[in-house]
């Protein structure tokens, strides 16, 4: 089991309340992603959860027990750092028997845990070796032996992949994945990289200046995104946004178009303009387009697309998939 | 470029560095040559340096009149017993200040240093008083006790500073991991914090065995370490230098072995998180 549930929960530092009250459901089996610009609260939003923040008011409760005043300790929960917080005087093997050993386990069952945990994460070649010897991803790959040893009720992740280069940070999203699909254990995962929750989530909550922006599954947030921020936050590129006769011609403050609906021709289109950058992925093409009649659009274009700098061109929105919002930035 | 240092200037830093060294250990180097000279080439004048009738008669003389066994026992006694009672407060103290720091911490690691500028003297008064009362005069455990509040200063700043060092991440995990405090402690942060616990120790045994202020005053027979042994051959009857040689020879070189021994520690410890 592994049932989050936060009610009314506020964090304080002092005079600051970086988190006001907050209501949460975090399912049993779930994979969470909390997501946001830096210095959202998300992490501190995880911190009280585990239990290593105090909640300045309101409850959490895991399983249904109220776990407000426990210690970390005490929560069933275990948690991978980004900075892997790896024991450095223990070896591989030590580290990972450190939860085990503070459980008073026998040391038979928990030479059996380590052994399987070290098989499923490839670390059997390692076990003697202390973590100074390892390299980021193998380190990485200790720091989760280490909390999936302890079979916890849930999994916390602190932004686990942003010391990572970008290859092994793909690798290690993939068998984080796997992972979730084998034990099908809670996962809260804290990321600022929308890539990340977008592929891992089931379920992702965005957060800004400590509040909840909206929760639901990936393609929820990207189809419906409930104001400008989740807008501009979810999708890469950054959606579109456009003010003045264009918005008020669909009846609002501003419209939203993402740069894949955008469609690009060098013949005809509604709005001219001239392509400032392109960037040419070779699957995609990306431009940025200056037009007279909506200012800087990004647009996506599948494939190799020949247009360059300086190159005059015609865009043409999906009016089917324009996003509408009021003054107050949120959707109509 | 990068800065070529020719070997013209390599020696000029090897003559200094060693001008400035044997300058330093100049007093200690007479004492021990000293101590094997007689009384009358002691106060010889102009000094002879080297070549003067080597002698042990000093050390036979000095063992004869005193035991030194005995002053030795309680001065290691003293120095282990202050330094381990101290590292036993200390640990936890500055485990708190560097870990949950409160808005006043600044402020009470000033205040503790701060009693380390008052002069000794200044509190002599009381604390025999104190002594007289507890019955402490001349014992052990009550130089353990004053020697091990003298230098807790010391000690709390010098593991606080190592323990900043350390990741708090790291002690978040111990706890995550179902450590409880004393596990986060002892399995933890003491592994990791050992180099500077090490240094710590030995610095404090180093000062404590050295310290004469306290040592002198609250001691008479009994508990009297080797500072004591040293005075006591400062006598009002006329200075013997010799026998005063043989017996700071005898008293210093068991520090002076143990710090010979673990320099590399000892400046390891001391540079620690200076260069990062």
């Amino acid at each position: 089991m592994g049932t989050i549930t936060l009610s009314k929960v506020t964090k304080s530092f002092g005079e600051v309340q970086v988190i006001p009250p907050l209501d949460l459901t975090i399912d049993d089996g779930e994979f969470v992603v909390f997501v946001g610009p830096s210095g959202c609260g998300k992490s501190t939003l995880l911190r009280l959860i585990a239990g290593l923040e105090d909640v300045t008011s309101g409850t959490v409760k895991i399983d249904g027990v109220d776990a407000t005043t426990l210690p970390p300790a005490k929560r069933g929960l275990a948690m991978v750092f980004q900075s892997y917080a790896l024991y450095p005087h223990m070896s591989v093997r030590k580290n990972i028997a450190f939860p085990l050993k503070m459980a008073g386990m026998e040391p038979a069952e928990a030479e059996k845990r380590i052994a399987g945990a070290a098989k499923v994460l490839n670390l059997t070649d390692y076990l003697d070796r202390k973590p100074g010897q390892l390299s980021g991803g193998q380190r990485q790959r200790v720091a989760i032996g280490r909390a999936i040893v302890r079979e916890p009720s849930a999994f916390l992740f602190d932004e686990p992949l942003s010391n990572l280069d970008a290859a092994l940070r793909v690798n290690m999203r993939l068998e984080i994945s796997e992972l979730h699909q084998t034990l099908k254990t809670t996962m809260v995962y804290v990321t600022h990289d929308q890539v990340e929750a977008m592929t891992m989530a089931d379920k992702i909550v965005v957060l800004h200046a400590g509040v909840i922006e909206q929760v639901g599954s990936p393609l929820e947030l990207y189809n419906n995104p409930r104001n400008k921020f989740v807008a501009g936050f979810i999708g890469s590129p950054k959606m579109n946004f456009i003010e003045g006769e264009i918005a008020t011609k669909h009846n609002a403050a501003t419209i939203g178009i993402r740069p894949e609906h955008i469609s690009l021709s060098t013949k005809s289109g509604d709005w001219e303009g001239v392509v400032g950058v392109s960037e040419h992925l070779g699957s995609d093409t990306f431009f940025h387009v200056k037009t007279k009649a909506a200012g800087l659009l990004n647009v996506r274009a599948s494939g190799e697309v020949s247009a360059r700098h300086g190159h005059k061109v015609f865009l043409t929105p999906d009016t089917s998939k324009i996003h509408r919002f009021d003054k107050a930035g949120n959707a109509l | 470029m990068a800065r070529s240092v020719t070997s013209q200037r390599k020696t000029i830093n090897t003559v200094a560095a060693w001008t400035v060294g044997l300058l330093i250990f100049f007093p200690i180097l007479w004492t021990i040559l000293t101590s094997f000279k007689t009384e009358a080439d002691a106060i010889a004048s102009p000094p002879k340096f080297l070549f003067f009738a080597w002698t042990l008669e000093n050390y036979a003389i000095v063992q004869e009149r005193s035991d030194y066994m005995r002053f030795l026992w309680n001065s290691v006694i003293i120095a282990g017993g202050s330094t381990l009672l101290g590292i036993i407060i200390a640990v936890p103290a500055a485990w708190s200040m560097a870990f949950v720091p409160s808005k006043r911490t600044k402020d009470i690691l000033m205040w503790m240093l701060s009693t380390k500028m008052l002069p000794a003297v200044g509190v002599l008064y009381p604390i025999y008083l104190m002594f007289i009362k507890l019955g402490l005069l001349d014992t052990r455990i009550g130089l353990v006790i004053v020697l091990m509040l003298i230098n807790l200063p010391i000690i709390v700043w010098m593991l606080y500073t190592y323990f900043k060092e350390i990741p708090g991440e790291i002690l978040e995990a111990a706890r995550m991991d179902g450590a409880g405090l004393r596990e986060e402690i002892l399995y933890v942060l003491t592994p990791m914090a050992l180099p500077g616990i090490a240094s710590t120790v030995l610095l404090n045994v180093i000062l404590a065995w050295n310290e004469a202020f306290w040592t002198l005053n609250l001691t008479a027979a009994k508990a009297a370490p080797l500072t004591a042994f040293i005075a006591s051959y400062s006598s009002p009857e006329g200075l013997f230098y010799a026998k005063l040689s043989a017996a700071s020879t005898m008293a210093i070189a068991p520090i002076l072995i143990l710090g010979w021994f673990s320099q590399k520690q000892l400046v390891r410890g001391l540079t620690f998180g200076a260069v990062k």
